[in-house]
């Protein structure tokens, strides 16, 4: 504990109320903002989600008609992945890495504060597009043409969102980088980094080679719409299924951004609630960075039925398929890591080990939505929609909660309540299940996604997946209210609450000090 | 120990009016594309707030090199977010050249197989698809395309031997050939406007036109940026703020610079005479 105090700066070099907030440079409160942003989208686009839910739980048309059903289902995907899982990994990133490694902050401080207040922005834009004339875009968070070029003033308004969207990411990515590369306290070996902070560096990476692809597909789409080019209209020579391809490039490699850095967590808690070390640490390491690769070359698979060579499905569905090998292998190291370990099952390893369970599931599904022939039977139907919220809600947004339950201890010096984690995760959990499994057999039964009205033999799983959505973002109200009831006070935590956990952050007092490891940490000493 | 001082910078104002200036160029964009033409006042007005910014958070950081608060690692993490940040550059630029090789090799000869819709449509390049009547001209790459290769290739020699001065302490050489740099980064801009207008085509000629006026248009941005970088690097020389061991900003401008030029040759190449 000495050893963060040793060399600390003073406290009150930062000004009080609103200006702290706009205008800090410190890691922490950057962390702070990125998560509570991302949790006030995660409960915006999370009642999108029970709009679209309340529509479907009986045939017919209850009160969404198609335009204002596909405002909902487009703004809850672009919300969700932009507004609500992105940032907040970023903001474990910016509270974590800089103490996981012994940094005294981010690389750039300042830049750090950009990134952040740039979200808000974007939120703004997209908010304001649901009041102008023809409502919000609602042609999918894909953006496909021609339905995009077709669309009113809240296409552009998407678009420019969509690019501040990505200067954001762009500079936070360069950001965790430079910070991995370049402030590690002396001692810690890139092979030595917990493996938090080795998904983020792949992360960011991904994120620092696709988001300028999704600027200049979204810019396409601006100059289709506006300057009379025609990049995606076959008319002139250009193509709409070329949109795909660029959006996908940046698409397939978005949905690792999103996972990875969950695996990291996952990684983190596990060992800490076993006992014991991580199995497998380097395999660990070498299958996010295979998974990051691969990740570059399996975009087509979204793109099965729309009439490529037999050669170009081939070669994605087996790249595709290749892509479950380094995922085992971390699914492996996570079982073999609890494997005659001491076991202990509070709020965080719950979630973790529900993550492995369940992330398994949306990857098998995954798998089989890699073989060309089944594909196309389920292109664009629930099984598509069952498959990605088994990777996106039980893998990454339950790995974020896993994560914030294990260092809500370390920010807030507060031990959570057990009990009512225990029972968000319980709900949590059972409602998931309850919504998205019945989408399998919808999809298999051939419902399509992102239709307002169905066929009347669809209507039990249909009202089961809306019981169960209703349950789901109801138990999201007791997250909350164990957070904020967290933050006000509880059992004190001590420095290491985890006595499995032996990362860095953990030698530092609970809360931090504001500025920490201004000197960093010896870790031959240790 | 070296980390001990690892630079902090306090509280800041300039980002939050960064964020507003880009809410202001967005919001104003969106009215001038809704048919709103005040909305060009209100994309003026956040250029300018951003340029300001720009001017503040660069002032700042001069400062602070100057008052000799970075250190060593600062640098190094100077060095690794100008490498990521033009890698970012190199992957934005990768997606218009990736839709140039597709629709070249992909697009356009699907559409001249699939004799449904446009029956007798020849598949070839340039094009401008097979629904757009007009005629045009395609722009010849051994004009002024050729001319400007020249003078990009000449400038990366002249900022290379702005480099040797500065790493001799000959500011008078920095100077020179930081100065002819610029100069040929203008003139190859002039060549460009020029070129732009009195082309045969437009950016409505089809596929052909949207790609080479996308990806020459997005390159004349950068180097005018890049010239803008080169300028205040310019003004820094004859200010004295470099040593010759310690000119981050410098090879930050030139590595940008390298870039520019780097993408240039491959739109001469695919753009202009392949």
């Amino acid at each position: 504990m000495d050893i963060a105090l040793d060399g600390q700066q003073p406290h009150a070099d930062h000004p009080s109320g609103a200006l702290r907030w706009i205008t800090t440079t410190n890691h922490k409160d950057i962390g702070t903002l990125y998560l509570w942003f991302s949790l006030a989208m995660f409960l915006f686009a999370g009642s999108m989600a029970l709009g679209i839910r309340a529509e479907l739980a009986r045939p017919g048309i209850q009160f969404a008609d198609p335009a204002v059903f596909n405002q909902l289902t487009s703004l809850h995907g672009l919300l969700m992945i932009f507004g609500a899982v992105m940032p907040a990994f970023v903001g474990l990133a910016n509270w974590q890495i800089p103490l996981m490694i012994g940094a005294p902050d981010m690389a750039f401080p300042r830049l750090n504060n950009w990134s952040f207040w740039l979200l808000p922005v974007a939120a703004l834009l997209l908010l304001a597009s649901l009041f102008v004339p023809g409502g919000a875009m609602a042609a999918g968070w894909t953006l496909y043409p021609p339905l995009y070029i077709q669309g009113g003033i809240a296409y552009d308004i998407t678009i420019l969102a969509i690019h501040v969207l990505g200067i954001s990411s762009i500079m936070g990515a360069i950001n965790v980088i430079t910070t991995i590369l370049n402030l590690r306290a002396p001692g810690m070996t890139l092979m030595k980094m917990p493996l938090f902070v080795w998904t983020w560096l792949v992360t960011a990476f991904l994120l620092v080679a696709v988001m300028p692809v999704l600027a200049a597909a979204v810019t396409m789409l601006l100059t289709d719409r506006h300057f009379n080019t025609h990049f995606f209209d076959a008319a002139g020579g250009g193509d709409p299924v070329m949109f795909q391809h660029i959006f996908w490039f940046f698409g397939h490699p978005e949905v690792y951004v999103m996972i990875l850095p969950a695996f990291g967590i996952v990684s983190t808690i596990i060992p800490a609630f076993a006992r014991k070390p991580l199995f497998g640490y380097a395999s660990m390491v070498y299958a996010v960075a295979s998974i990051a690769v691969l990740s570059f070359i399996v975009w087509a698979h979204h793109m099965f039925t729309t009439g490529m060579p037999v050669a170009g499905q081939l070669f994605f569905m087996f790249t595709t398929m290749l892509i479950a090998v380094p995922t085992g292998v971390k699914v492996f190291n996570w079982v073999a890591t609890m494997w005659r370990g001491s076991l202990s099952f509070e709020t965080p390893m719950l979630f973790a080990v529900a993550v492995v369970f369940l992330f398994t599931i949306g990857g098998f599904s995954g798998l089989v939505l890699a073989l060309v022939p089944v594909d196309i039977q389920l292109q664009d139907t629930y099984y598509v929609v069952a498959h990605f919220h088994y990777v996106l809600f039980s893998g990454a947004v339950m790995g974020i909660m896993g994560g914030v339950y294990f260092w809500l201890p370390k920010w807030t010096g507060h031990m959570y309540d057990e009990r009512l984690g225990k029972l968000h995760f319980l709900l949590t959990t059972i409602a998931f299940n309850v919504t998205f499994f019945p989408m399998h057999f919808l999809g298999l039964a051939g419902m399509p996604r992102r239709i307002p009205d169905y066929a009347l033999q669809f209507a039990e799983f249909n009202f089961i997946a809306s019981v169960g959505a209703f349950v789901l973002g109801a138990s999201q109200l007791l997250f909350v209210y164990v957070v904020l009831k967290c933050i006000r006070g509880g059992a004190p935590a001590g420095s290491r609450p985890w006595d499995g956990a032996d990362t860095l952050e953990w030698s530092l007092p609970s809360p931090p000090p504001y500025h920490s490891f201004a000197t960093p940490p010896r870790l031959d000493a240790s | 120990m070296p980390d001990a001082a690892y630079y902090q910078p306090p509280p800041s104002a300039w980002p939050i009016v960064g964020s507003l200036a880009l809410l202001v160029l967005a919001g104003g964009f969106v009215l001038l594309l809704a048919g709103f033409a005040p909305g060009a006042y209100a994309m003026a007005g956040g250029a300018l707030m951003l340029a300001l910014m720009l001017f503040g958070w660069f002032r700042d950081v001069v400062r602070e090199s100057l008052s000799g608060k970075l250190n060593a690692r600062v640098d190094l993490s100077f060095r690794w977010g100008m490498v990521w940040f033009i890698f970012s550059e190199v992957m934005f630029f990768a997606a218009f050249f990736g839709a140039l090789f597709y629709v070249r090799r992909v697009g356009v000869p699907m559409l001249a197989e699939a004799d449904l819709l446009w029956p007798g449509y020849q598949a070839g390049w340039p094009t401008a698809g097979p629904g757009i009547r007009e005629g045009f001209t395609p722009m010849a790459a051994w004009g002024i395309p050729a001319l400007n290769t020249l003078i990009l290739l000449s400038s990366g020699a002249t900022v290379t031997w702005a480099h040797w001065g500065l790493k001799r302490g000959r500011r008078r050489q920095a100077a020179l050939g930081l100065a002819a740099t610029v100069l040929l980064g203008a003139i190859f801009l002039a060549l460009q406007a020029y070129e732009y207008m009195t082309s045969l085509f437009t950016i409505r000629t089809g596929i052909y036109g949207a790609t080479f006026y996308l990806l020459t248009g997005f390159h004349g941005a950068h180097v005018a940026l890049g010239a803008i970088m080169l300028l205040v690097i310019l003004l820094r020389v004859l200010a004295g703020h470099f040593t010759p061991t310690d000119h981050f900003a410098f090879e930050a401008a030139s590595w940008y610079w390298h870039f520019v030029d780097v993408v240039w040759l491959l739109l001469f190449v695919f753009v202009y005479w392949l």
